[in-house]
């Protein structure tokens, strides 16, 4: 039909439609994007935490990781034995190890003198720990008995130790009943499992906790030549290593720490549901909005159909409407989106943050509640008959 | 074409190409069981092109019905209707639509489109002809309106216009569509008598102008001497009225 919509150039009608109506388009629009930013809070909050979870696994400088097979998540490592990592210097594409003993300690804070639990690393202090190069001439400081590196991101449960550290002053607290002293600050950032984080070398580490085995390590980082390939290798340590240790690529050790706040709490369903239901409400408003629309313009459509505007065309403004409305509800919610996620980073220090796949899994969603919800109204468009006009 | 010339064509026998609309034994029933109740009986009526035909009775005779039938908008059940030719008993819903596309319809209410300006609604119209641009099409809606009167009404939403502005519009824009056929249903029904009578004068005036052939349902006996002809139905017949 080429006086149709669709074939060529009409009158506006979807967006005229919504425009005549500011009240109710303001309305539709506040609903879309409530829902939209709804989605936005809880998708976020959720890949956040994932992604919290594994804030110190992604500093690692190391290709191929060994953990214990008893280890479930980096609340609970277990030891290994460290010479296991030692084997590994077999492989000829294997250029460096690192020991890491990881454990989670009680920090009194300076000021307070409470104590919480802290995520502490030990490690010798002239391997290379993490990608950082900002490190290792801070580490030099931890050759020293009893210095650690605060990390400043920690939440400020644990005391000024940062602020009075920059001053000048010098900050001394107990681990585990053990004196220490801050020799530097760091910036790693919280996790889910720890509020805080801090390095010591390995001699310290033992020190503070005196039941470790000595040889025994929780983490074995293993950097490969340049020209290696991390997956052969993994599968060469597998049948070189006994079962007593778990051989994981870098990303493989933060899928095992993800998957176990993903699989073995309740957070990701908690979260999906919240999103979920931001979308069930978006649509309730969405629909109700389209719905009263339609029945409102009702006579009107008959009358098109009754000059000879086929059904198709009319349900085509409907769907227009639809579009529309998801369009100009999302960049609000986008907007908001941002800003809340500023909010909760400055609040959490939670890495929550907008990325392309939640920007554009939300906008579907939006784009199926809006359509689905103009898909439904259309039935009332079918009661539109013209021979009631007269 | 002189419209004396036509009316007299219509009886006479091998002109039916030249007949817009011709019923035969047209019959409508409306409910179901019991409650079924008869509004059209066995009518007649045959249209010429161009010719402008009135239509009387008192409510409820059934001449709305008979409007809506012609018009496409309902399924004949019984008896002959033909349309530029095209038998509509048992036609289907996009052929009756096409067809609608041929058909001017003027309502009571006027139907505007409330979120359009006086110009866009009778583009709506003039949207339906193949074959022209936007611009086009919107030139020629300004130019109905120029017809009707309303070069100055252009932009305005049918909210800031009068009862007669509107009903002109409706009618600019039923004619923007370039039919052959025009029904119109109380089109004076909300006027008062001086503007109603301007109103189907117009009508009549662009209607010959586009050789357009016209049936008027009406209550008004101010506006019958436009007519071509004049036919009255009662309880669902048609009867030719006497001049």
């Amino acid at each position: 039909m080429s006086g149709g919509f669709w074939s060529s150039r009409g009158i506006p009608l979807a967006s005229l439609m919504l425009i005549r109506q500011p009240v109710r388009l303001a309305v539709a629009l506040a609903g879309i994007s409530f829902a939209g930013i709804l989605m936005f809070m809880q998708l976020g909050f959720r890949d956040g935490l994932f992604d919290a979870s594994v804030t110190v696994h992604r500093l690692f400088d190391a290709d191929i990781v060994l953990i214990s097979p008893r280890s479930t998540s980096s609340v609970s490592m277990a030891g290994f034995p460290k010479r296991r990592l030692v084997q590994t210097m077999a492989l000829p594409e294997v250029e460096g190890i690192t020991p890491v003993n990881w454990n989670l300690l009680l920090w009194r804070n300076p000021e307070t003198r409470g104590t919480r639990s802290i995520l502490a690393l030990g490690f010798e202090p002239g391997d290379p720990l993490f990608t950082d190069p900002t490190l290792s001439p801070k580490a030099k400081k931890l050759t020293q008995k009893g210095r650690v590196l605060f990390d400043e991101k920690s939440r400020p449960e644990f005391g000024p130790v940062a602020e009075w550290f920059r001053e000048g002053r010098v900050v001394e607290s107990e681990i585990a009943g053990k004196r220490v002293r801050v020799a530097g600050l760091i910036g790693l950032g919280t996790s889910f499992g720890a509020d805080g984080n801090l390095l010591t070398s390995s001699e310290t580490f033992l020190e503070l906790l005196p039941n470790t085995p000595p040889g025994s390590i929780e983490v074995g980082l293993i950097r490969l030549k340049a020209d290696a390939d991390p997956a052969l290798a993994v599968e060469r340590l597998k049948t070189l290593l006994p079962d007593d240790v778990s051989v994981l690529t870098k990303q493989g050790f933060i899928d095992f720490e993800q998957n176990y706040w993903k699989t073995g709490t309740s957070i990701g369903f908690i979260f999906t549901l919240g999103a979920a239901m931001g979308f069930v409400v978006g649509c309730v408003i969405v629909y109700q909005v389209l719905y009263s629309d339609v029945s409102d313009h009702l006579p009107e459509y008959a009358t098109l159909m009754a000059m000879g505007y086929r059904l198709n065309t009319l349900l085509g403004v409907v769907v227009r409407e639809g579009l529309l409305l998801a369009l100009f509800g999302y960049l609000p919610a986008y907007a908001a989106g941002q800003g809340l996620y500023l909010l909760v980073r400055n609040a959490t220090q939670l890495p929550v943050a907008m990325d392309f796949s939640r920007a554009f899994t939300v906008f579907t969603m939006i784009l199926i509640m809006c359509m689905a919800s103009a898909g439904l109204a259309m039935r009332r468009l079918v009661d539109a008959d013209p021979a009631e006009i007269f | 074409m002189p419209s004396s010339a036509l009316s007299e064509s219509i009886h006479k026998p091998g002109s039916r190409q030249e007949l817009s609309v011709r019923i035969s034994g047209l019959s409508h029933w409306y409910g179901k069981g019991s409650n079924r109740r008869q509004v059209l009986q066995g009518v007649d009526l045959e249209i010429a092109a161009g010719e402008v035909v009135l239509l009387t009775g008192p409510s409820g005779c059934g001449k709305t019905t008979l409007l809506t039938l012609i018009g496409a908008l309902r399924q004949v059940q019984q008896g002959d209707v033909r349309v530029f030719g095209q038998q509509l008993q048992g036609a289907r819903r996009g052929q009756r639509q096409r067809l609608r596309r041929r058909i001017g319809m003027i309502f009571q209410g006027h139907n505007l489109l409330r979120c359009l300006t006086a110009e866009q609604n009778v583009q709506m119209g003039a949207d339906l002809l193949p074959g022209f641009s936007y611009r086009g099409r919107r030139d020629q809606a300004r130019e109905w309106l120029r017809a009707v009167g309303l070069d100055d009404e252009l932009g305005k939403l049918p909210h800031d216009l009068s009862g007669g502005q509107k009903q002109r519009v409706a009618i600019a824009r039923a004619l923007a569509a370039r039919p052959k056929l025009l029904l119109a249903d109380e089109p004076t029904a909300a006027l008062d008598s001086a503007t109603g009578r301007e109103v189907v004068e117009l009508l009549k005036r662009l209607a010959r102008e586009q050789s357009c052939s016209v049936l008027m349902v009406t209550h008004d006996p101010r506006i019958l001497d436009v007519a071509d002809r004049l036919v009255r139905m009662e309880d669902g017949r048609l009867f030719q009225a006497i001049e």
